[in-house]
């Protein structure tokens, strides 16, 4: 009785000081209530969050979750069905970006919306008011200026086509801080960054934190969430768990709120039997179309039955490695040798498969599945279903004239049972799956070939917990058939993990191949970013 | 909060993307666009001083009234169906073929070098082979031009078809002034091809038709049924796509593109040698482009095309009568065309999107 009054009288306090004081309340954001349908699905369900003046605060979700369409009410991107939002304690309607951008509140969005020919500068100040003249000058001068402020490397004078995919980040959260905001939203900022990468950014994010920014940070990486928030709110079907304080939790407790059950975060490495030779990549040289060396004498072996994982900062190869193998990137040099499985005395004598597309590889008999890093601009046509998209690899294999969509439909149902992906049935559109649903269809379609090589780039690059392990499962399965598999990795730990041995990759070299159970992350990390005795060739 | 929340406004006018809509909801929409489209037409022709009623009734009779009209109608909707199934197999694959001008004019040329100049020697029916073939084998090669330059080079392909109408339509005037010239005629035009040359009438209107009626069957099994219609799908949503599926990209530009062109190049044929007898200026009349509307207002589905082409012949076959009938200035009808063809495109937005006004919003959820 006496708890329930004293709980009363809190609230009732709590509200009183809010109303009087406005402006000095302790809450940058509060939504309370929010619903937003989209026809018949619930995206978020009578969500509130809450989020202090000057703190990090991590939303933690699976995906689908709501994480996003949550982020996208505050950033004037959807307007919610019901509830209300408040801005330092004022009731606010948020009905266009540009509100938003009048509240001080920021949106980094997961795809970067930066025109290619211009520099960052100019895509800072693009859409702000100002005279009709620019003075590039002066801009550039305010940009490097702010960008010190806070500790980000950057040339406001370079143009975007030229930068990687971290500087790009840079600009977005540059264009967001010189527009004045103290709120700021990072959607999966880490998705596309290497661990030095992440490090510096969560530098940035705590410098803006002690400038008095408030930020909140959509992620479903565990180990992100306990480095750089202060609060985590949870997520889960796009109804609100709960909010924790970081410092009084841990990845276990994270893990059930998100997913609703306790799982184990351990990564199985079955053991590996000793396999035969599969493909052996000789002296392989690329050019990109600058003339750079993409791939520069690369050169290693794969076995049948094992996982060979490649590592390196991106860019440094690998998606040139995984297209000239599958036949998608012309070469300048070297050569790739495939010895097909041996039944008996019988063995394919070794073919030289480099130079062949891909539909030529096929024709000598020789199934090799990719999973590109692009899922849906390479993997998969978006527009199309799930049968359409099955039958992408094989509907040469029939005879004749005419389709047949029969086996694949077949094909694409079995997927949906054995995979658990979740789509209203094999005629939607990939495109509007969610993206661990999408990569089950890539990867499932792929395996279905039976394929002897199986080579996959960041299969769980924005997957959540439960559809990455599902996707470490399905790899093992397939190295347990024998079938070599080439896994291009980001996260080191995972890496470390799952694969039999690393191939560790750096500005297009081959720095090193080792066994990941006798070397640190460090050492890894090491390789990375040097070629044995020369001068480091990655920045 | 039940005070600030008055400040909190809604915004007056929302416009959200449907889910699904069910057809029939569809066609209702489209239906009272349509009902829209008459009554602001109707008033345009109230403003002129007529009777909408009377006018419209003008129109359908005009179009669908007697045997003869039907027939010119069936005559307008022919090249425009065929044309607009030659371009879909073009934009199906993202390239936009907006030469189908050009492809026709060629189409007619290549059958008139034969019609005109061999009739005396080859009977009727190999005569009509060789045409045919002739305008289908221009019309695809000037097709094919603008696709392998684009397959090699990367080529704008919207510019440059665009210029090779440009280019045919020179040269026509160039054969009609200078050695296609009909002897003995004192303005530049082209001879008459011969009576026993001129394509048969299957009830009343020469038998392209037929082949037209066909070839929604064939164009809708090609599309959907077949590896090359899979390919130039795949082709449509992404080249990178398709490369990785081991498709060759170029050579599916470049056998589509000679589709699309051989197509447009049997409407020019179908025209020199069914419905104008000779090869003028105006052979392709501005078919190329409104097959393109026919087109899109279709969503590249052949059977859709087949209604679409029908309606537009008619609204043209109408717009001719009210002409003559009402003394209405050809301006005001292709006004009156525009008018329905604008609110017809338009309304496909209100089929794809709903807006939602402030406050209304729960009744829909």
């Amino acid at each position: 009785m006496t708890a329930l009054f004293l709980e009363v009288y809190k609230t009732v306090g709590k509200r009183k000081e809010e109303e009087g004081l406005g402006e000095a309340t302790d809450y940058a954001v509060r939504m309370h209530h929010v619903t937003k349908t989209f026809g018949k699905v619930v995206a978020n369900k009578n969500v509130d969050l809450e989020l202090k003046n000057g703190e990090i605060l991590a939303l933690l979700g699976e995906n689908g979750s709501g994480k996003t369409t949550l982020m996208n009410m505050l950033s004037g991107i959807y307007f919610p069905d019901h509830g209300e939002i408040e801005i330092h304690g004022t009731p606010v309607t948020i009905r266009s970006p540009r509100d938003a951008f009048d509240l001080g509140i920021g949106m980094i969005h997961q795809h970067f919306k930066l025109v290619d020919v211009m520099t960052a500068a100019e895509n800072i100040i693009l859409g702000l008011d100002g005279k009709t003249t620019v003075n590039r000058k002066e801009i550039n001068k305010k940009v490097g200026e702010l960008a010190s402020r806070y500790g980000f490397e950057t040339d406001p004078a370079k143009k975007i086509y030229n930068m990687a995919v971290s500087e790009k980040q840079t600009v977005e959260i540059l264009k967001v801080l010189f527009r004045g905001a103290d709120i700021l939203i990072l959607d999966e900022p880490t998705a596309v960054l290497t661990p030095q990468e992440t490090k510096k950014l969560f530098a940035v994010l705590r410098n803006m934190k002690a400038d008095g920014k408030s930020i909140i940070i959509i992620t479903h990486k565990l180990n992100e969430v306990m480095a750089i928030s202060d609060r985590v709110a949870i997520l889960r079907k796009g109804e609100y768990i709960g909010v924790v304080e970081t410092a009084a939790t841990n990845q276990a407790q994270l893990t059930e709120m998100m997913v609703g059950r306790p799982i184990s975060l351990a990564i199985d490495r079955p053991k590996r039997e000793c396999g035969e030779e599969r493909l052996e990549v000789i002296g392989l040289t690329c050019l990109n179309g600058e003339g750079v060396k993409t791939l520069d004498n690369v050169s290693f072996t794969t076995y049948s039955g094992e996982i060979l994982g490649v590592a390196g900062i991106a860019g440094s190869g690998q998606k040139e490695l995984c297209e000239a193998i599958a036949g998608l990137c012309p070469t300048i040099a070297g050569s790739v040798l495939y010895s097909g499985e041996c039944e008996g005395e019988n063995c394919v004598s070794r073919e030289r498969i480099l130079g062949l597309k891909p539909d030529e590889i096929v024709k000598k008999g020789i199934s090799m599945a990719f999973v590109p890093e692009d899922r849906l601009g390479m993997g998969l046509v978006a527009g199309m279903d799930m049968t359409d998209n099955v039958m992408l690899r094989s509907y040469k294999n029939k005879k004749g004239f005419l389709v047949d969509r029969k086996t694949p439909k077949n094909v694409a149902e079995k997927l949906i049972e054995e995979l658990e992906i979740v789509t209203p049935g094999v005629e939607t559109p990939v495109g509007r799956m969610s993206g661990g649903n999408v990569q089950k269809v890539l990867l499932g379609r792929e395996i279905a070939l039976s394929p002897s090589v199986l080579i996959v780039a960041y299969p769980v690059r924005g997957l959540d917990i439960n559809s990455s392990y599902r996707i470490y499962d399905l790899l093992n399965e397939q190295k347990k058939k024998g079938v070599s598999v080439i896994f291009i990795g980001e996260d080191l730990d995972v890496l470390m993990e799952l694969s039999d041995r690393i191939m560790v990759l750096c500005g297009g070299k081959v720095s090193g191949i080792v066994d990941p159970r006798e070397v640190t992350k460090e050492d890894i990390g090491l390789m990375m970013i040097h070629v044995e005795e020369e001068v480091p060739v990655c920045k | 909060m039940q005070v600030k929340s008055t400040q909190v406004k809604e915004p007056l006018l929302r416009m959200v993307k449907r889910d699904t809509l069910s057809p029939r909801k569809a066609w209702g929409i489209r239906g009272i666009a349509f009902l829209l489209s008459l009554i602001t037409g109707g008033v345009l022709i109230l403003i002129l001083g007529h009777n909408p009623f009377l006018v419209y009734k003008a129109m359908v009779v005009g179009s669908w009234g007697s045997s003869t009209v039907i027939h010119e109608t069936v005559k307008l909707a022919v090249p425009l169906l065929i044309t607009a199934i030659g371009i879909s197999f073009a934009f199906k694959m993202k390239f936009w073929n907006i030469g189908a001008e050009g492809q026709i004019l060629v189409g007619a040329v290549a059958a008139g070098a034969f019609g005109l100049f061999t009739a005396h020697i080859f009977p009727k029916l190999p005569l009509v082979i060789l045409m045919l073939f002739a305008g289908m084998t221009a019309g695809g090669l000037y097709g094919l031009l603008p696709a392998v330059c684009k397959a090699k080079w990367g080529t704008n392909e919207t510019l440059f078809t665009l210029m090779l109408n440009y280019i045919a339509l020179a040269f026509v005037k160039y054969l009609m002034n200078g050695p296609w010239k009909a002897p003995g005629s004192s303005f530049p035009k082209i001879a008459m091809l011969v009576p026993g040359a001129r394509l048969s009438k299957v009830l009343g209107v020469h038998w392209g038709w037929i082949l037209a009626l066909i070839l929604v069957v064939a164009a809708y099994i090609y599309f959907n049924k077949t590896k090359q219609g899979y390919e130039i799908a795949v082709v449509g949503e992404s080249n990178n796509t398709a490369r990785y599926a081991g498709i060759n990209v170029s050579r599916v530009f470049t056998r589509t593109m000679f589709l699309s062109g051989a197509l447009c190049g049997l409407v020019g044929m179908l025209q020199f040698a069914g419905a104008d007898y000779t090869i003028t200026e105006g052979t392709a009349g501005g078919v190329g482009f409104t097959a393109i509307t026919v087109a899109w207002l279709a969503k590249m589905n052949p059977i859709g095309m087949l209604g679409v082409s029908v309606f537009i012949a008619m609204l043209e076959r109408g717009a001719n009568t009210i002409q003559t009938n009402f003394k209405i200035p050809a301006s005001a009808s292709d006004l009156l065309i525009g008018i329905i063809l604008f609110f017809m495109l338009g309304c496909e937005f209100f089929v794809t999107y709903r807006l939602i006004f402030r406050g209304k919003e729960e009744q829909h959820a």
